[in-house]
């Protein structure tokens, strides 16, 4: 948080242009996808597993819907939430059976179903783009917009209020629910939590489910933002959401992780990136400084309450 | 009495993937004539060895309990720094001693980069996941920044049998991954080293306690991975002649898979090289039997991942079964005794 905030404020002492209705608010559109998989993953950090194949699922969901809608002969946005949230939490269904029911740790399975996934999505589409899709889904939906005085518009569109929605939804079920904080002790404690008498098997399909979910709407998104659907656009985007939501303060094992950590992080990735292109460093060079970045992080931040 | 059960477990472990490498090979082999054919076999020798080294990288932190998620983009760092090296020699026209040199160069940036790793891990004591993530985006940046994500090519002729050539018909890269599994299984069980990483992998609070200096085994494992990228970039070097950065990423993940195919414990601790060795045939065999049959690269990914999925179901109702075995005997043993 400190961090975040040392560097908005130095980079809008070097960049004029960095606090600009216009940058903060395409900072915002850019970065909803992120964010809703990143307070997805949250839930499965917190319940101490980890989930790699999250991204991938969201590009199935993203065929699959587009099929579903074309058999529906259209949709709209209800429609498309509601298939999108389903085809996801089925997805996360998978992951969490297969957890459960063999006992294989979170890494080893979605690592299998990230293989399983890409290859059959690969295969059946036959790495095919669909530019050709209903057009609810990729008219811009404008929520509030701004002329600035040179005349540039600032706006914010449907993603970021989504963004929002599920911001608040993760928090409500993890601060405020009975089922959150079980989530929390079975994260830190497994066995504790299952004499204490919750039920792992609804632990795993409540965090893998609500990853599913999370995926399948940031796949939703994503369309609405790109106007394409691409089987290989999102694959790789897991570990950068992974490496955001643990800068953000929550623990790889489970039991801590808080939701405004997990946005702050992803956002500090984010500001970051945004700062060193008004900064005028070649976009080259912009993943090894973040890299830089979240190493010296979690090397301060670990240093101070080092091996709790 | 605890060594026999050890070793009774790896017997299984390797029978289980036996079994399966059969099933695999007769499969397909009854799929396609060509699969039972020298040139196939030379092929998959061929092409085993660059994700080999990978995993063998990649099987250590395993064992540690940690993850290296680094090890595609530090062997693409070193494959870039032997490359540069090779132009600044004069590119095609460089002499061995230029190749020599670029070589020991190359796997000092191997090892400089796991040496970060490893210290980061060992004395900030960060998670090896999120520390070595850190590393790769770093290592990926770093790559694209230096070669504007351009391929670079045009090495020395002598370079091609390293990649391409044979020894009395064996595969000079097969050669190559054999001697380092060899060398590694000695490392890993034979040496006060390899003792070292099982104990942490288990427990590193009591096996620091016990005397074991965790942090500088620590330090070593991500060093000597780091090494063991750089060999495996050096042999993409020779084998593509080019570097690209982002050249075998997809790869990243198979390593782990061929891991935990292999056996190894996700929490560290247990597993060998040889059942790993077993698991990376059967995962290019799987691969070069479909590629015959006609099937594209992404549908061996995918029964990659359904391998390993089916695997684990099969190792997990094995386990029930035996515990039940144990179990009634044990009840037995009990009842017994209580009549007495």
């Amino acid at each position: 948080m400190l961090v975040l905030g040392l560097l908005v404020v130095s980079l809008s002492a070097a960049s004029d242009q960095f606090l600009t209705a216009g940058n903060l608010t395409s900072l915002l559109n850019n970065n909803a996808v992120n964010v809703i998989w990143a307070v997805g993953l949250l839930v499965v950090l917190i319940a101490g597993g980890i989930d790699i194949s999250f991204a991938v699922a969201a590009s199935v969901v993203q065929y699959a819907a587009v099929s579903v809608f074309e058999a529906l002969g259209g949709g709209n946005w209800l429609i498309g939430f509601a298939v999108a949230g389903v085809l996801g939490v089925a997805l996360g269904f998978i992951n969490a059976s297969l957890i459960h029911g063999f006992r294989i740790i979170t890494i080893v399975v979605t690592i299998a179903t990230f293989n399983a996934f890409f290859g059959l999505l690969m295969f059946f589409t036959k790495g095919r783009f669909i530019y050709n899709l209903p057009d609810w889904w990729t008219t811009r939906v404008v929520l509030w917009e701004h002329q600035s005085a040179d005349g540039r518009w600032a706006e914010l569109n449907l993603p970021v209020l989504v963004t929002l929605v599920c911001v608040v939804l993760t928090w409500v079920l993890i601060r405020h629910t009975t089922l959150g904080r079980q989530l929390y002790a079975f994260g830190d404690n497994p066995d504790g939590a299952a004499r204490a008498g919750v039920s792992v098997a609804l632990m795993q399909f409540v965090a893998f489910g609500w990853m599913g979910l999370m995926a399948g709407i940031g796949g939703l998104m994503q369309v609405n933002i790109t106007q394409e659907v691409v089987p290989n656009a999102l694959i790789g985007r897991e570990l950068d959401v992974l490496a955001a939501v643990v800068l953000g303060g929550a623990r790889l094992g489970g039991g801590r992780g808080t939701v405004v950590g997990c946005v702050l992080g992803v956002l500090l990735v984010a500001v970051t990136q945004n700062g060193l292109n008004l900064l005028g460093v070649s976009p080259f060079a912009f993943k090894m400084i973040i890299g830089a970045i979240i190493l010296l992080a979690i090397s301060t931040t670990n240093l101070s309450f080092r091996r709790p | 009495m605890k060594s026999l059960f050890k070793s009774e477990l790896i017997k299984s472990e390797l029978t289980l993937l036996i079994i399966v490498l059969c099933g695999v090979i007769v499969l397909f082999s009854a799929g396609t004539p060509r699969f039972l054919t020298l040139g196939n076999f030379g092929s998959i020798a061929f092409q085993l060895p660059a994700l080999g080294l990978l995993t063998l990288a990649m099987l250590a932190p395993i064992l540690s309990g940690g993850l290296n998620l680094a090890i595609v983009y530090t062997a693409n760092l070193s494959g870039l720094t032997l490359a540069w090296v090779l132009i600044s020699f004069g590119g095609p026209d460089a002499g061995p001693l230029a190749f020599a040199l670029g070589s020991i160069a190359a796997i000092a940036v191997g090892a400089l980069s796991g040496l970060v790793m490893g210290l980061v891990i060992a004395y900030v004591g960060a998670h090896p996941i999120l520390v070595s993530l850190a590393m790769m985006i770093f290592l990926r940046g770093l790559g694209e920044f230096l070669t504007r994500g351009g391929d670079i090519s045009g090495f020395p002729e002598y370079l091609r049998p390293i990649g391409h050539g044979s020894i009395l018909g064996v595969p000079i890269p097969l050669l190559l991954f054999l001697g380092v599994a060899a060398l590694w299984h000695v490392l890993l069980a034979h040496t006060r080293h390899g003792a070292a990483v099982y104990m942490i992998g288990s427990n590193i609070r009591a096996s620091e306690y016990s005397g074991v200096h965790t942090r500088r085994t620590l330090t070593l494992i991500y060093t000597l991975s780091g090494v063991l990228c750089a060999l495996a970039g050096i042999l993409m070097l020779t084998r593509f002649n080019s570097v690209r950065v982002g050249h075998g990423e997809a790869l990243l993940l198979i390593t782990v898979l061929a891991c935990f195919l292999g056996g190894v414990d996700p929490f560290g601790g247990f597993g060998r090289v040889l059942p790993v060795v077993l698991a990376l045939i059967i995962l290019q065999s799987v691969s070069s039997g479909l590629n015959l049959l006609g099937a594209n690269q992404h549908l061996s990914t995918a029964v990659w991942g359904l391998l390993l999925i089916g695997v684990m179901m099969l190792r997990h109702l094995a386990g029930r079964f035996d515990h039940l075995k144990k179990f009634c005997h044990l009840k037995k043993v009990n009842h017994f005794r209580q009549g007495k």
